[in-house]
């Protein structure tokens, strides 16, 4: 195979079920360079790349290698025209050692006692590109960022002069991070050329050559890394200007409800995901919490409303200790939940609707007597937050599972809102709602809070941050960079402070 | 080239899931005509003989009421296990720890005791005695998360020899004259027949109850909510506050309770002492499970359901007579049906589309 020189995506599009993921996206990227895509969460660039390794097929457009357009199948064809992509989650195999796992991705691996010839040619690119790495180690035994560089290995042993890094330093140290920016300058000496996926400023600009922003699926800035600096990169990302536009009436503060003291809290990868946070909420209050997701949001909420274990400080709920206690003493304590992964942790598929409709309250006097469900009042229940929070289904005898990811999210937030919470922790409960649906939620948002309830707000959609919050939080891998009243005029750089760039 | 596409099937109407039923049964007797046809049988002669063998006379209807206690007893605990998604393939031997325990007290109490006080009495006994050996994998799976079929299974087996080793040992009754077994229970704690029959009604009339109060069970009450719940999605039970812990204990206390008092029927109704594991059985705790699937897992419609099994039960033994196949026979229908109830589940759930397109290559 030839050696690519230049690779081109013209007007690439791609839509599912009918959301544009990547609408006519141009890019290129040539030997001995270094690309960076940034932007946000669902901004369509692990789809744009998936299309490059044959993981997804356009809708339409090219893509050229050396001015001559190809077609990618599959990734065994990707890797065969020389693309290599080292993903977010690794794809390899915990109990097999290093030459066994890079064994068997390698095309030229002998039938016969493999390891032997491959082991040579491992030795070989990592005195080239300076890793090391014990081969004969398992992959459980290594850290994470030892195994990227084997997926590195693995790549450019395939042949890869195209390396795409999804989200490589999301897992990394601080010291991996370096190792890593030091080979990849290397092979960037050596003629390759890689496409560098991240959200995070410094990184871009540390590494890239030329970065271009995604915003929706859209290309909406390209900019050579020497030209420009992380403010206006920060502006193209977020994609506007923060502008300070408050319907909502002022409170005054109530009294404190929720106290949240130095909690740290482990994530699914047993790293820290949340590191010595704390802070107040009061009645009357919407409390925001803004950043780009995966960082440590969904562990403070499930900390918070118990789902998740916290390792060390203390919730406080009106005073009283909610530390580590079960979700349903939580609950009781008048914390309602909206969790982030509705559908893995907010229903139950193959009941009801009505069922699904008392998931956390079917223990309350109001719906059971003794050891019985009431199922009239339930059912009352369930076509009240029908009608209310229009949920569209023809009954609520059917299961939930046959309505729309939209309807299913209504009567979570219907079954959450309704028992009007003291503190209701809500986490992107926007996210998939039409225009009206989310002026609706917001509005009830605001009623929740003039009622005396306190909201804790998790969100990436800025302007619903700051059209909805008295104070808001910015967080970044774990802390918070900067609390603030929302209508404080630092927050013209929130962009810099989602990246991680700057704590106030 | 072929590509095959599955996708979730979302709206399943009651005619549907009937139907995958009925198409199942039909394709797992097409399958189960092969194999008659290999062991040099007319498969329709063989499948008409079952029927009328288990339904077609008033002997074989009687026998298949009989053999249906157990199955429905079995199956419908088994319907409230499994839709908690807790796989209990130990049903056999709680219920042999159920006969363990029925015997051990009527052999104790019964020669005092009136029999409207020592029946009841031996009931409970096999209620507690299979819905410990339930408890046991329960407690295994939420405390040390082993996987309940594999300590289900085994259980099995712990508790056959266990109870092979009080027949030939400890428990070895006089009257046995050096075989294994014990003495007969006293004729107090022996259940009444349903004359020229072997139908040992207040079993019957308590396995009806128990498939009428599960039901309730699973559709009225917190409980049987709580543990749908689990059965759906454990992350959503987890979130909903519900405590797998004690969910999980009273579901198999109830599922290997029911065996239990299966078992109590088989030795107090119909072998009057503690034998063999084997005889007492007769794989009824595995023959549930189909029973348990077939119903949907639905408690009343394993009152159907078993009837189905026993009659299976019922004509397999009429064909070993008349056609002189071996005993595995029936075995072999039981799990053809199984297995294509299972894979009927999936097409129910699934929908499968071929595409033909003219390959590039």
């Amino acid at each position: 195979m030839k050696k690519i020189k230049r690779l081109e995506m013209r007007s690439i599009s791609k839509s599912f079920h009918g959301i544009h993921a990547n609408k006519d996206i141009n890019l290129f990227v040539e030997s001995g360079e270094i690309l960076g895509l940034l932007g946000e969460n669902g901004a369509g660039k692990t789809t744009l790349m998936n299309i490059l390794y044959g993981l997804y097929q356009p809708d339409s457009g090219q893509v050229k290698i050396n001015d001559k357009t190809i077609r990618i199948n599959n990734p065994v064809e990707s890797i065969t025209h020389g693309i290599g992509m080292v993903h977010q989650h690794f794809m390899l195999i915990q109990n097999h050692s290093v030459i066994e796992n890079i064994a068997l991705g390698y095309k030229d691996t002998p039938f016969f006692f493999p390891k032997i010839k491959i082991r040579d040619k491992i030795e070989e690119f990592s005195k080239k590109f300076d890793f090391h790495i014990d081969v004969t180690k398992k992959i459980w035994q290594l850290s994470a960022g030892e195994q990227q560089r084997v997926e590195i290995i693995k790549a450019l042993l395939n042949g890869a002069d195209l390396l795409i890094l999804d989200e490589p330093t999301s897992v990394l140290t601080p010291q991996e991070i370096k190792d890593l920016i030091s080979i990849l300058r290397e092979m960037k000496a050596k003629g390759h050329m890689v496409i560098f996926i991240s959200h995070k400023l410094d990184e871009i600009m540390d590494i890239c050559d030329r970065v271009l922003v995604l915003q929706k699926g859209q290309i909406v800035g390209e900019a050579d890394t020497k030209d420009t600096d992380k403010k206006s990169l920060a502006r193209m990302m977020v994609g506007r200007d923060i502008v300070f536009n408050i319907n909502r009436e002022k409170l005054l503060k109530g009294k404190k409800n929720l106290s949240v003291e130095n909690i740290s809290v482990m994530g699914d990868k047993g790293q820290m995901a949340v590191k010595n946070i704390s802070f107040e909420l009061f009645k009357n209050e919407i409390f925001g919490i803004a950043g780009v997701s995966g960082n440590g949001q969904r562990e403070l909420a499930e900390a918070i409303t118990g789902i998740r274990p916290i390792s060390a400080g203390n919730v406080k709920m009106n005073g009283k200790d909610i530390t580590n206690k079960s979700p349903r003493q939580i609950y009781d304590n008048g914390v309602s939940h909206v969790p982030e992964e509705r559908i893995r942790f907010g229903i139950a598929p193959g009941l009801f609707l009505y069922d699904n409709a008392i998931l956390k309250q079917h223990h309350l006097k109001k719906f059971s007597k003794r050891y019985f469900l009431k199922y009239n009042q339930v059912k009352n229940h369930t076509k009240n937050i029908i009608n209310e929070f229009k949920v569209s289904t023809h009954s609520i005898n059917s299961q939930i599972r046959n309505l729309s990811g939209g309807n299913i999210q209504k009567l979570i937030l219907g079954r959450e809102i309704s028992e009007q919470p003291q503190l209701l922790v809500a986490s992107h409960p926007t996210y998939g709602l039409d225009v009206g649906a989310t002026e609706f939620l917001r509005k009830h948002l605001l009623d929740l809070r003039r009622q005396g309830s306190a909201v804790l707000l998790f969100s990436e959609d800025l302007e619903e941050i700051f059209e909805l919050c008295d104070r808001v939080a910015v967080i970044f891998d774990g802390e918070f960079m900067a609390v603030l009243d929302s209508d404080d005029e630092r927050f013209s750089d929130i962009g810099l402070m989602m990246a991680g760039s700057k704590r106030i | 080239m072929i590509r095959i596409k599955t996708t979730n099937r979302y709206n399943i109407t009651a005619l549907r899931s009937f139907m995958t039923n009925i198409l199942s049964l039909l394709a797992a007797l097409v399958v189960i005509s092969i194999i008659f046809l290999i062991a040099g049988v007319n498969p329709i002669f063989a499948i008409y003989e079952i029927f009328s063998g288990s339904f077609g006379s008033f002997y074989g209807i009687k026998e298949t009421i009989t053999k249906a206690i157990p199955l429905i007893l079995i199956g419908s605990g088994l319907t409230l296990a499994f839709r908690a998604k807790f796989w209990n393939i130990g049903a056999e031997g709680q219920m042999l720890m159920g006969a363990v325990f029925a015997t051990w007290t009527g052999l104790t109490f019964g020669e005092a005791l009136p029999s409207y006080i020592i029946v009841p009495m031996i009931f409970l006994a096999g209620f507690i005695g299979g819905g410990l050996w339930g408890i046991i994998p329960a407690i295994l799976k939420i405390k040390y998360s082993i996987n309940e079929v594999i300590s289900t299974l085994m259980l099995n087996y712990i508790c056959a020899d266990f109870l092979t080793m009080l027949i030939v040992g400890p428990w070895k009754g006089k009257a046995r004259f050096g075989f294994p077994g014990t003495n007969n229970l006293p004729d107090s704690a022996i259940l009444g027949l349903i004359p020229g029959s072997r139908i040992h009604y207040a079993t019957l009339i308590l396995a009806f109850i128990c498939a009428v109060v599960l039901a309730v069970v699973i559709y009225k009450t917190r409980f049987g909510y709580e543990a749908r719940v689990v059965g759906e999605n454990p992350e959503a039970g987890k979130y909903a506050g519900i405590n797998f812990l004690k969910t999980t204990l009273i579901l198999m206390a109830i599922s290997g309770g029911l065996a239990g008092l299966a078992g109590v029927g088989e030795v107090a109704g119909i072998h009057h002492y503690l034998g063999y594991p084997a005889s007492i059985s007769s794989g009824y705790g595995f023959t549930a499970i189909i029973v348990a699937w077939l119903a949907k897992l639905n408690p009343l419609y394993a009152v159907i359901s078993g009837l189905f099994f026993a009659g299976i039960l019922v004509g397999g033994d009429a064909i070993q007579i008349s056609l002189g196949l071996p005993a595995a026979t029936v075995e072999i229908v039981n799990g053809t049906l199984l297995i294509f109830l299972i894979m009927g589940d999936y097409f129910l759930n699934n929908k499968i589309t071929f595409t033909f397109s003219s390959s590039t290559k």
